[in-house]
């Protein structure tokens, strides 16, 4: 509790903590919405915002408000998806890599270095253009998970490395600790809140992958997501028109989800390094 | 020669693996996926309502094979891709038949360098003198609110920002045009208002990239300079009555700047791969807008020389950046 009382005294942790409830609640209300998100002309097109439809209507003939929840709920689907997926291989590779060293080690990053510095956007376009028949939210969430580890693992070898060098891990392996049950029970409680933050970076990566691959027409366009929302306004020229309210819904949703998580995972990595925790908690 | 030895050759060993590793990638990705990539093609095309008749249908069908090298074994295949790419052929691109894919991307190229190296010098270089003097003057309160504005811009992906800055300053202010690299119908020449006019309509996508990397320098070597001003060896300067402009110049600056070199050369995929998206947004006529409408028109072939001719540029240019590296830090010498 204490933790939690120390963390909402930053202001960015309390305002983003905030939004990102709002936004939770928002996918939560999809469940209850009293329209088939992937049903065409269910009210009339094009209305301006008024108390029967909260934020108008589109030109599909959907409600955009509600339309918008099923649009936070997938994302956050296809978000959560890639970034535990790609936190499993992160976590492995890092670990083994750190933990082994030598060739394994030199060979894993050799990866990790071949991966970050290839222009990865056009690879996973050329990955999703070919298995466009088969697209939905899973394959588009574990297509972003093969491609989102690579920096992370780089980060957890770092940590794990200098783990290594510490007394304890003599210690256990002296007193006869198993290289599994070493890494599983001493490593990773020092490198759980970093997997965390990683995970929150991780999360907001996908979200901004997924609409602009959305923007290319390459995921499922009759799924509401964010990017297929905001790629459907972009197709019926919403701007142009003076659609604001269609335009402007997934871009406000997503600047804000973008900005809070940022903000959530800045927050949280402050507060787990103990010198930037003095400077601001002074304890 | 120890020089070549410890550092030139490893390196160009490395940059030789990692262009194997990509390019073999390009080539298992239409190998490895479920289904056939010559018949998804097709599909494609009939989805997109192109109409053809059965004998052209069997000449697609046999030049796509052939295109994809899909012929015989995978090692036959392999060496036969290899084979092409020697000889700088990624054939011909379906849409715009019998257009090479070559022409198109020569057509591109010149527009994307032309954004993304200006764009990438000035956000890089902008951003690492304000990042420097915000991190020096960290307690001030113009420091505090770039600091605060970066925070905000920093998590914006390149699509989003862009979109943002397009509505507000093309749609809502309307103080730019929204598309295109230059007017419809300008010919290119070497004259002042060609040049005006490609500059007023490269505007918007050139601003877009240099906030959004300046803003990612600024953050970096804020930090830096803070860490960096609290070292011992600053300090002690300082004590010894060393002159300020001489401790900003020589200690602070020079121990800073090295990481974001690095940097540089880490992030340039990502740059790239942003001012792609940035492009597409602005429909600005280099490679973004051709890879966006080869995606729209699935040209496979006009992707696959994008992406390999991509992943070479990057390579590359990540590959002087390391080699210029020992210019800037004298404790890396070779000889």
């Amino acid at each position: 509790m204490k933790v939690l009382r120390d963390l909402f005294r930053d202001y960015r942790f309390f305002i983003s903590f905030f939004v990102l409830v709002i936004i939770l609640i928002l996918a939560v209300l999809s469940f209850f919405a009293p329209y088939d998100p992937t049903l065409w002309n269910v009210v009339p097109k094009n209305q301006a915002p008024s108390m029967k439809y909260l934020l108008g209507t589109d030109s599909n003939g959907q409600d955009i408000f509600w339309q918008a929840t099923f649009a936070v709920r997938n994302s956050l689907i296809i978000a959560l998806i890639a970034a535990s997926v790609s936190r499993v291989i992160a976590v492995l590779v890092g670990m083994v890599a750190g933990y082994t060293g030598g060739n394994t080690d030199r060979l894993l990053m050799f990866i990790c270095d071949g991966l970050l510095v290839i222009p990865l956007f056009l690879i996973l376009v050329m990955l999703a253009m070919m298995v466009r028949q088969h697209m939905n939210l899973v394959v588009l969430g574990l297509l972003l998970s093969v491609f989102g580890w690579p920096w992370d693992a780089r980060v957890i070898r770092s940590v794990i490395l200098s783990l290594r060098e510490l007394d304890f891990t003599k210690t256990a392996t002296l007193s006869g600790t198993g290289t599994v049950k070493l890494v599983l029970n001493e490593y990773m409680p020092h490198t759980t809140p970093l997997i965390f933050s990683t995970l929150i970076n991780n999360i907001s990566w996908v979200i901004g992958l997924e609409m602009t691959l959305a923007l290319l027409g390459l995921v499922n366009v009759n799924v509401p997501t964010l990017g297929t929302m905001l790629n459907w306004a972009i197709i019926y020229q919403a701007m142009f028109l003076g659609r604001w309210f269609w335009v402007l819904t997934p871009v406000v949703l997503a600047v804000f989800m973008f900005i809070a998580l940022y903000w959530l995972s800045t927050s949280i990595s402050e507060y787990l390094d103990p010198r930037t925790r003095i400077q601001r908690v002074g304890v | 020669m120890t020089f070549l030895k410890r550092y030139l050759i490893p390196r160009l060993i490395q940059y030789v693996m990692i262009l194997w590793l990509g390019i073999t990638i390009v080539f298992l990705i239409p190998r490895l996926t479920p289904n056939d990539p010559v018949m998804a093609m097709i599909g494609e095309m009939r989805a997109r309502g192109s109409t053809l008749e059965p004998g052209a249908m069997d000449g697609i069908i046999r030049d796509l094979t052939e295109m994809y090298g899909l012929e015989g074994s995978w090692s036959d295949q392999y060496w036969a891709f290899w084979g092409r790419l020697f000889h700088g052929d990624f054939g011909v691109s379906f849409f715009n038949f019998p257009t090479r894919v070559n022409q198109l991307i020569a057509t591109a190229l010149p527009w994307t360098l032309g954004l993304l190296l200006t764009t990438t010098a000035i956000a890089w270089i902008s951003g690492n003198i304000l990042g420097g003097l915000a991190g020096y003057f960290s307690r001030k309160g113009w420091s505090r609110s770039l600091d605060a504005i970066a925070m905000v811009i920093r998590p914006l992906p390149y699509y989003i920002f862009a979109f943002a800055l397009l509505l507000l300053l093309a749609f809502v202010v309307r103080w730019f045009p929204v598309t295109g690299g230059s007017s419809l119908g300008a010919i290119p020449s070497f004259s002042w208002a060609y040049f005006k006019n490609v500059i007023w309509h490269s505007f918007l996508p050139a601003l877009s990239l240099i906030i959004l990397g300046a803003a990612v320098n600024f953050q970096t070597m804020k930090l830096i300079v803070q860490n960096v001003k609290a070292e011992n060896f600053v300090q002690y300067a300082k004590l010894g009555g060393v002159t300020e402009d001489r401790i900003v110049n020589r200690y602070i600056i020079r121990n800073a700047i090295l990481p974001q070199i690095t940097g540089l050369a880490l992030s340039l995929g990502l740059i790239f791969s942003g001012a792609l998206i940035t492009e597409m947004v602005f429909s600005y006529p280099g490679l973004g807008m051709l890879l966006y409408n080869s995606v729209i028109r699935a040209d496979y072939n006009l992707i696959m020389g994008i992406t390999i001719l991509s992943i070479f540029g990057i390579t590359t240019a990540i590959l002087i950046v390391d080699l210029t590296y020992p210019l800037f830090d004298p404790r890396v010498r070779y000889y």
